[in-house]
């Protein structure tokens, strides 16, 4: 049977890993490269490089990167961040990523989704969704949450999906940095309406809230950061208590 | 040892040079028939869409020259579909070594497939210390059917050929260079053949 995945979401500024508690307030927790080996000998699924500089100077620090981690670790990765070209993609795949995301820049420009889906496949296609409730609906954001849309969170998920995309990582900003638990209501309903896998990102804080987010929120993917970089949440454990709520994990 | 990776153009076959790279070996990426040909190992990588790598491969001759190779040829994910003899995927021709088709999960599973499942019934040396029900990395869309030359088997949707062979020919649905340390077996078994 196919396995629910636990990815740790390494946040990267400047080569070194960070994470935003509601996007905002960044603190260092070390090496992304001895990190990501680290995640991999420990029994992650996955792992995600979120590039929050993203800019044009840093983007050759980031493929340096990239080539470093693919050399090293023997699982699949996903970069994103400021992806915006099928040259930067090419680029990022060449050096050995397996998977891009990608988020404001197909808000901007939907036809990108499809052109890397021609090019490079759907199966290297994330398109990440950073989305809040507002008075009752969910509304796409951009910018790493911080520019709302008027663009609906299903309307978009589904037009992604027939675009090309091989999966989402939907991020919600109510939850994101809270510790409360996961968006499930949403995610189910994304779970539902899609025939994609879903990644739930966004207010991991305990065991039973990854629990939570694989039976009521039907996720096919767990993605957090500071849970799991500060040893909270050991993800051997994770995935053994995960095993007692019948929840199938590759252990 | 003289280890090619097929590079015809198609998909992430970085991630397998450097998959050999951790086992110590330093595999030559190269589409030059003669370079292949005289290789003790050959990789048939594949990542993308069946028809336009089919294609390319036809550009090349890779077509004409893979099915006649002689020395241990491991073909993954993409790389093993266009092995066999029709894929749904642009209705495209294989190359016809492996006497089955490929077809495309029904949308009644989540599409592609994505992430780790196991495989079990293993069969041949390429297993060799993997034990059964071995969780492996997959990505995929359309699976190949069961056939004599299925050598494990993967649950989901179907049981479906996660792994074939066929004389001096292998193929694994699975990325064994993504697959943690058992996968790496699995690329060091192959070297072992």
């Amino acid at each position: 049977m196919l396995t629910k995945r636990i990815i740790p979401c390494l946040d990267i500024k400047n080569g070194r890993t960070v994470k935003g508690v509601n996007f905002v307030d960044l603190r260092d927790a070390g090496d992304p490269v001895a990190l990501a080996k680290q995640y991999a000998e420990q029994g992650a699924d996955e792992l995600v490089f979120l590039d929050i500089t993203a800019t044009l100077e840093a983007r050759a620090t980031t493929l340096e990167m990239v080539r470093h981690v693919a050399e090293q670790v023997n699982i699949p990765f996903t970069v994103g961040g400021g992806i915006s070209t099928i040259a930067h993609v090419d680029a990022l795949l060449k050096n050995g990523a397996d998977k891009v995301s990608i988020n404001s820049s197909a808000v901007k420009r939907p036809e990108l989704v499809n052109e890397l889906a021609d090019k490079f496949g759907s199966q290297c296609v994330v398109v990440a969704i950073d989305a809040k409730k507002i008075e009752g609906e969910w509304l796409v954001h951009l910018a790493g949450g911080t520019i709302p849309t008027e663009i609906k969170l299903f309307d978009w998920a589904k037009e992604v999906e027939a675009r090309g995309a091989g999966e989402i990582l939907f991020t919600s900003m109510n939850h994101d940095g809270t510790k409360n638990g996961f968006a499930n209501e949403a995610l189910a309903k994304l779970s539902e309406e899609l025939n994609i896998p879903i990644i739930a990102s966004g207010g991991a804080g305990n065991v039973q809230h990854f629990v939570d987010t694989f039976n009521e929120g039907k996720s096919d993917a767990a993605l957090a950061a500071s849970v799991f970089h500060f040893g909270e949440i050991p993800i051997q454990e994770l995935k053994k208590e995960l095993r007692k709520h019948y929840i199938e994990v590759r252990l | 040892m003289k280890l090619i990776i097929i590079n015809y153009g198609a998909g992430n076959i970085k991630s397998i040079q450097f998959a050999f790279k951790r086992l110590g070996y330093d595999a030559i990426l190269s589409n030059d028939p003669e370079e292949i040909k005289a290789a003790d190992k050959v990789i048939f990588p594949g990542v993308g869409e069946a028809s336009s790598a089919m294609v390319k491969l036809k550009e090349s001759g890779l077509d004409q020259l893979i099915p006649n190779l002689k020395q241990p040829v491991l073909g993954i994910c993409l790389g093993m579909q266009l092995m066999c003899l029709h894929t749904e995927e642009g209705d495209t021709e294989g190359l016809g070594i492996f006497q089955t088709k490929v077809k495309r999960f029904s949308n009644n599973v989540k599409v592609p497939q994505m992430g780790w499942n196991v495989i079990k019934d293993l069969k041949s040396n390429l297993f060799k210390g993997i034990k059964e029900n071995e969780y492996m990395y997959l990505v995929h869309s359309y699976y190949a059917e069961h056939c004599n030359e299925t050598i494990a088997a993967t649950d989901y949707q179907i049981n479906y050929a996660s792994a074939l062979r066929h004389e001096n020919f292998y193929g694994t649905q699975f990325h064994p260079e993504k697959s943690g340390n058992e996968g790496a077996k699995i690329l060091e078994n192959f070297l072992d053949l």
